[in-house]
């Protein structure tokens, strides 16, 4: 997931587990029902762990630019002055 | 949220908060009911009226119990616990209450009740107090939630007097 993901999937999240909680318990009082309420809201909970927690190709859409490793080899890392150890490039 | 286990976490401690939540507000919910239970309790028979050996009188005696409370069950109602309690004051004490009978109640269908029954459990007095002794019956109920609060009320029966003489 990139980092635009993330915070798509915690918005989702957060929204679907409040709309689940409010609708069944609203079907609960109505139906009279714990059982209902509780039914409902399992539900909703296992749905949105569905949608939010696999990490689906939508949440994938601003991937960020590693920089490749060609490129990388050619623009070596600055070197810390004064620094005695001198490994060869990383590769 | 970084990883798929992490995301998980997120989700699942979420989730349970919103259900304790919900069964806070549920629990609230039980509040907005206005109970109007009613009782009768008739004693039939005094079947013995003794002194016993250590010295104390006890009595035991059949009634007839019926009760519609069903008003007082809600969603949120696991059961209703109700007992029958003889109060009535001593020289000694002065208040005794001795519960005679006990019942639970599962269900709303099963609210409304009629029964004979002699008292489940033993009427005895500290001493010798209760010859023609004036009492009153009452009938307590406990609603127990699902989840949250339990609501404890009562009606208080009087009139009832225990024979004069032992049988």
């Amino acid at each position: 997931m990139d980092w635009q993901g993330q915070k798509l999937a915690e918005q989702i999240m957060q929204i679907m587990l409040l709309v689940s909680a409010v609708i069944s318990f609203v079907a609960g009082y109505v139906l009279g029902s714990f059982q209902m309420m509780m039914i409902i809201y399992a539900g909703g909970v296992t749905l949105t762990a569905l949608i939010t927690v696999p990490n689906w190709p939508f949440f994938n859409r601003h991937p960020l630019n590693w920089l490749d490793p060609i490129e990388a080899e050619k623009h070596p890392k600055p070197q810390v002055a004064g620094s005695s150890k001198k490994k060869g490039s990383k590769k | 949220m970084h990883s798929f286990g992490y995301r998980l976490n997120g989700l699942l401690t979420f989730a349970v908060t919103i259900l304790a939540l919900m069964c806070a507000i549920t629990s609230l919910s039980d509040n907005f009911n206005t109970p109007s239970p009613s009782a009768e309790i008739k004693i039939i028979n005094i079947n013995w009226f003794q002194k016993q050996p250590q010295g104390h009188d006890e009595v035991s005696l059949m009634m007839n119990v019926s009760a519609d409370l069903q008003s007082l069950f809600t969603w949120n109602t696991k059961q209703v616990f109700i007992f029958v309690a003889a109060e009535y004051g001593t020289p000694k004490n002065s208040l005794n209450q001795v519960s005679l009978w006990d019942a639970i109640i599962p269900a709303k269908e099963n609210a409304k009740f009629w029964i004979h029954t002699s008292n489940k459990y033993r009427f005895v007095d500290q001493g010798n107090n209760l010859r023609g002794k004036k009492f009153n019956l009452t009938m307590h109920w406990h609603v127990m939630p699902k989840t949250g609060k339990m609501f404890a009320d009562k009606i208080v029966l009087t009139g009832y007097s225990l024979p004069e003489e032992y049988r």
